[in-house]
């Protein structure tokens, strides 16, 4: 298979890569660039785990193609911390306990912060909404709902 | 066989072509090989690795800017490469066309939606799609392209099985065309899941308009319900012309669901199909009357 060049910005930082047409994104983030917060899940689009954001939206990177995200502009989780100042969303999920065994945090992490983006001040049933596509098996969805909604607009997080 | 769903095994040759141009002639070239389109990936994707679906040449059309537009001046035009999630979010998809509007938000859920197309959702023909219905029910078509020229077909005749669509080879779907909607027309949506983000067991979409309290012209068309979303032709029957009322729309709910042909499978059984299809005409015909201004 002939090599594709893309070029691409990750967490601020512009890379160009050499990667094969078959090559998943989700497997160059973790094992070309070493950014292992996003993970392989079920790999056919049902769990949410493997979700980046590209150009800003929520994608599952386990079915987007290596190929595809050229000049495009991706964020990891590794992204949203500046330095050791956490995101506000990073905050919030740890006050309100909201992450168990951790595996799916840091895509809920993501589109939590999407959703507030596009919807600063959501219901819990627009939080629930949105985030129905990224799946915790710890169950712990009370804490998660409350993390957003802590996070979101006239919601008090503070820092830790 | 287990199948390793972390990697995509199969080999092919990826293009990406950056004109609407340059992918018709690599559709023309390609079109006595194995080439397939790559849109959002989110159905085809997990096809190729699940080793149900092989191809020699990937397509990447997401980029063409000829097929990312969205024009509202005259009912609506979505190029091909649109995103689910940004078709949501026109204030006249809401508004104008709320069957396709619940029909999208219906979907699988944000990140699979900021991948997939419209398109995509039509072109991959699965009976259980959820933009088919209400694109039939607003007598909507697709323009397909091709080096030899350009044709639009009415989506109802597009798809005619699972997985089968009239698109010859060397065709791209470039746009799908919805008509203007008549004042006095009304639409909904409603599907039935486990939860939220399934596929759905059975989903349909009414279209009606209305002139005072007689419905002058409907549509009723069901998914998941046969090889491909159908239209209840003798309840639409029954309800053309008629003064609307509550117990003609339990005959023509109870009409519908004895058209309906389900089978049984994973998700249902012709039973349970077969009863809820009955409710949810029901309910829906009248969402639908409620939104053309109609009273019962």
């Amino acid at each position: 298979m002939k090599k594709i060049e893309i070029e691409f910005t990750i967490n601020g930082k512009k890379r160009n890569l050499s990667v094969k047409p078959n090559d998943l994104l989700i497997n160059t983030i973790r094992n070309d660039l070493f950014l292992t917060g996003s993970k392989y899940g079920c790999g056919i689009g049902e769990c949410g785990a493997c979700t980046v954001l590209l150009d800003g939206e929520p994608v599952l990177s386990c079915l987007t193609l290596a190929a595809t995200v050229d000049g495009k502009e991706i964020t990891t989780i590794e992204g949203l911390a500046k330095g050791n100042e956490l995101h506000p969303m990073q905050i919030a999920f740890l006050k309100n306990t909201a992450v168990q065994c951790g595996f799916c945090t840091p895509s809920m992490i993501l589109t939590a912060t999407a959703l507030l983006k596009e919807n600063p001040n959501p219901t819990e049933d627009e939080i629930r909404d949105y985030m129905r596509g990224n799946i915790c098996r710890c169950t712990g969805y009370i804490q998660i709902v409350k993390a957003i909604e802590s996070c979101a607009e006239g919601g008090k997080s503070e820092p830790v | 066989m287990h199948t390793n769903t972390k990697i995509l095994a199969q080999e092919f040759e990826y293009l990406a072509p950056k004109t609407l141009d340059e992918a018709l002639s690599l559709l023309d070239n390609y079109k006595d090989k194995s080439a397939r389109i790559l849109a959002g990936g989110t159905d085809l994707l997990v096809k190729m690795k699940t080793i149900d679906l092989e191809t020699d040449y990937l397509i990447n059309i997401k980029n063409i800017p000829e097929l990312n537009f969205i024009d509202t001046t005259d009912g609506l035009k979505i190029g091909a490469a649109v995103p689910l999630s940004h078709i949501e979010k026109i204030g006249k998809v809401k508004e104008k066309y709320p069957a396709l509007y619940e029909g999208i938000k219906s979907m699988a859920a944000i990140a699979i939606r900021n991948m997939g197309t419209i398109a995509g959702n039509i072109c991959n023909a699965s009976p259980a799609a959820d933009t088919v219905p209400p694109l039939i029910a607003y007598g909507a078509e697709v323009k397909l392209v091709s080096k030899r020229g350009e044709r639009t077909v009415l989506v109802e005749d597009f798809v005619t099985g699972v997985g089968k669509t009239v698109i010859e080879a060397d065709e791209l779907i470039t746009q799908v065309n919805i008509p203007e909607m008549n004042k006095n027309s009304g639409s909904a949506f409603s599907k039935k899941g486990r939860v939220k983000a399934d596929i759905a067991k059975i989903n349909l979409a009414v279209y009606l308009e209305r002139e005072d309290n007689i419905c002058k012209d409907c549509k009723i068309v069901l998914g998941s319900v046969a090889a491909k979303a159908i239209r209840a032709k003798e309840a639409e029957g029954l309800l053309k012309g008629q003064t609307v009322s509550p117990s003609l729309i339990d005959k023509i709910a109870k009409k519908a669901s004895e058209e309906i042909k389900p089978i049984d499978d994973i998700r249902s059984s012709v039973e349970y199909r077969t009863e809820i299809a009955r409710v949810i005409v029901e309910d829906t015909i009248k969402i639908a009357w409620g939104r053309a201004g109609g009273e019962l």
